[in-house]
C-alpha cells in the first residue's frame, strides 16, 4: 500500500457529512482544525483536530465518530480526535462551495462576515429567500430547528425558509 | 488548585441549572417559536457546562491524590473517588449532591410565568456578556477559550431576553404590570452575581478570575438603559439573598437535581 498522504485524509474527509445539515462536509463547514499524520511499524495514526460550531451542538459527538469510521475503513490504524475551542468557530470559515450547495439545498446562506452582523435589539438582516430571491423576506425567530439557523417567512413566494445565521 | 476546581465548578454549575430551567420550558413555551428559542439557549448553557465540566474533572484529576480525599460531600461521588477511579464530566453533575453545588441561587429560582424566566434570564445574560469578556483574558487558557466561544451564543441570549423586556414593558398594561413584578421579585438574587466567594478571590488573585466589580457598574448600567426603554424601574429596596456559591441553596435546587440525577442514581453508568 502506497503511503497515506495528509491530500488523501483531507479526500476522505470531504465523503464526511454533518448529520444536521447533510449537503455540507465536514470542510465545507470549516470545522476541521488541522489533519496530522504519522507512522509507527507500518500502523498510521491521524490526528484530527475539530472544532464545535456551538458548544451545545449535538452534531459534534456524532460527526467524530463519523470521521473516526471514515478513516478507520481507509486503513488508518488509529484516529485520534482532538477538539479545540479558541479560535472560535465562525461562518466565515465556511467554503464558497458550501454556500452554494446550502443555497441550492433550500437554507440561506450566511449574507457577509460574522463581523459585520446586525446586533442592535429589533436589528434585522436583509436575507434573500433561497427559493424565488425576493429580498421581501421576514425574520420569525432568531433561533430555529438546530443552534447555526433562523427562521425566516418570504413574503413573495409565501413560503418559510431557514437561514444559516452569520456567527 | 482545589480553588480553581471550586471556581470552574461555580462556572459550570450555573450553566448546567439555568440551562435546566430554561429547558423546562420545552413543550410549554406559549408559542411554537418561542419554544425553540428558550430550549436553543438552554442548549447553549448545557453546550457551556459541558466543557466547563470537562475542564474541572480535568482539574479534579491532577489534584495531588491525598487532596483528593475530601473535596465532595456527596456519597456517590466520594464512593467513586475513593475507588481511585478517575473522573470524567458527567460525573460532577450527576453525582453531587446540593450541597456541593456551587450555582449562584438565581440560576435555581423557578420558571414561574413568561414573564418570570424572561426577567431572571435578562439580568443573567447581560452579567453573562460583561462576565465572559473578561474570562478571555484570564491566564488559565482552557477557560479563556471558553469564554470566546460561549460569548458569541451569549450575545444571542442576550438580545432575545433584552427584546422581550422591552417588548413586555411597553406593551400593555397588563404585560407592564406582570414584567415590572417579575423584575421587582427577582431582583433580590441578582446582588450575589458580584458576591465574591472565598475560591473566586484566590482565583481573581492569580488572573484566573474575572474580578465582578470591575464589571457592576457596566452591568447596571446595561440593565437600566433596556429597563429605561421599556418604561419599568429597578426596586429601591437593595437587600439581597446570597449562599449558592458557597453550596447553601435554596430548596428549589434538590427538585432540579432529583429530575436531572434519576436516571443516573437509579441504573449508574447507563448510557444510550
Amino acid at each position: 500500500m502506497s503511503k497515506i498522504t495528509q491530500e488523501d485524509v483531507y479526500g476522505w474527509l470531504d465523503d464526511v457529512s454533518d448529520p444536521e445539515v447533510p449537503v455540507l462536509t465536514v470542510l465545507d463547514m470549516g470545522i476541521i482544525r488541522n489533519v496530522q499524520l504519522s507512522e509507527d511499524n507500518g500502523e498510521v495514526t491521524a490526528t484530527i483536530t475539530i472544532t464545535p460550531t456551538y458548544s451545545g451542538c449535538p452534531a459534534m459527538d456524532v460527526i467524530g465518530m463519523n470521521i473516526r469510521m471514515a478513516l478507520l475503513s481507509r486503513g488508518i490504524s488509529h484516529v485520534v480526535i482532538e477538539q479545540q475551542l479558541s479560535p472560535a468557530w465562525t461562518t466565515d470559515w465556511m467554503s464558497a462551495d458550501g454556500k452554494k450547495k446550502l443555497k441550492e439545498y433550500g437554507i440561506a446562506p450566511p449574507q457577509h462576515a460574522a463581523a459585520n452582523s446586525k446586533t442592535g435589539l429589533f436589528s434585522k438582516e436583509v436575507v434573500p429567500c433561497p427559493r424565488c430571491e425576493s429580498e421581501d423576506t421576514q425574520l420569525v425567530s432568531q433561533f430555529g430547528p438546530t443552534s447555526c439557523k433562523a427562521l425566516y417567512k418570504c413574503n413573495s413566494c409565501k413560503e418559510p425558509f431557514e437561514y444559516f445565521k452569520c456567527h | 488548585m482545589v480553588d480553581h476546581l471550586y471556581y470552574t465548578l461555580q462556572l459550570a454549575d450555573n450553566a448546567l441549572v439555568i440551562g435546566h430551567r430554561l429547558g423546562e420550558w420545552c413543550g410549554h413555551g406559549p408559542v411554537l417559536e418561542q419554544d425553540i428559542a428558550i430550549t436553543n439557549m438552554a442548549l447553549d448553557h448545557i453546550g457551556q457546562a459541558r466543557s466547563l465540566y470537562q475542564h474541572a474533572a480535568k482539574l479534579f484529576n491532577e489534584l495531588p491524590q491525598d487532596e483528593k480525599a475530601n473535596q465532595f460531600q456527596s456519597v456517590a461521588l466520594s464512593l467513586k473517588i475513593s475507588n481511585g477511579d478517575a473522573l470524567e464530566e458527567d460525573d460532577l453533575p450527576y453525582l453531587r449532591d446540593v450541597w456541593d453545588y456551587r450555582n449562584v441561587l438565581l440560576t435555581e429560582q423557578p420558571n414561574g410565568h413568561w414573564g418570570n424566566t424572561i426577567a431572571r434570564s435578562f439580568f443573567y445574560d447581560i452579567f453573562q456578556q460583561l462576565y465572559y469578556t473578561e474570562l478571555q483574558k484570564s491566564s488559565d487558557e482552557q477557560l479563556a477559550a471558553i469564554a470566546e466561544k460561549s460569548l458569541k451564543e451569549v450575545a444571542y441570549h442576550v438580545r432575545w431576553s433584552s427584546e422581550w423586556v422591552i417588548r413586555l414593558g411597553d406593551g400593555t398594561a397588563e404585560s407592564k404590570k406582570k414584567i415590572q413584578t417579575a423584575i421587582n421579585d427577582i431582583w433580590s438574587y441578582t446582588g450575589e452575581l458580584f458576591n465574591v466567594s472565598e475560591a473566586e478571590q484566590a482565583m481573581i488573585d492569580k488572573g484566573i478570575a474575572v474580578d465582578t466589580a470591575s464589571i457592576k457598574d457596566k452591568w447596571l448600567q446595561r440593565v437600566n438603559e433596556i429597563l429605561n426603554e421599556a418604561t419599568l424601574t429597578l426596586p429601591e429596596d437593595n437587600w439581597m439573598h446570597e449562599g449558592g456559591k458557597n453550596t447553601q441553596h435554596s430548596e428549589h435546587l434538590g427538585y432540579i437535581l432529583a429530575e436531572l440525577q434519576y436516571v443516573q442514581r437509579a441504573y449508574p453508568n447507563m448510557e444510550w
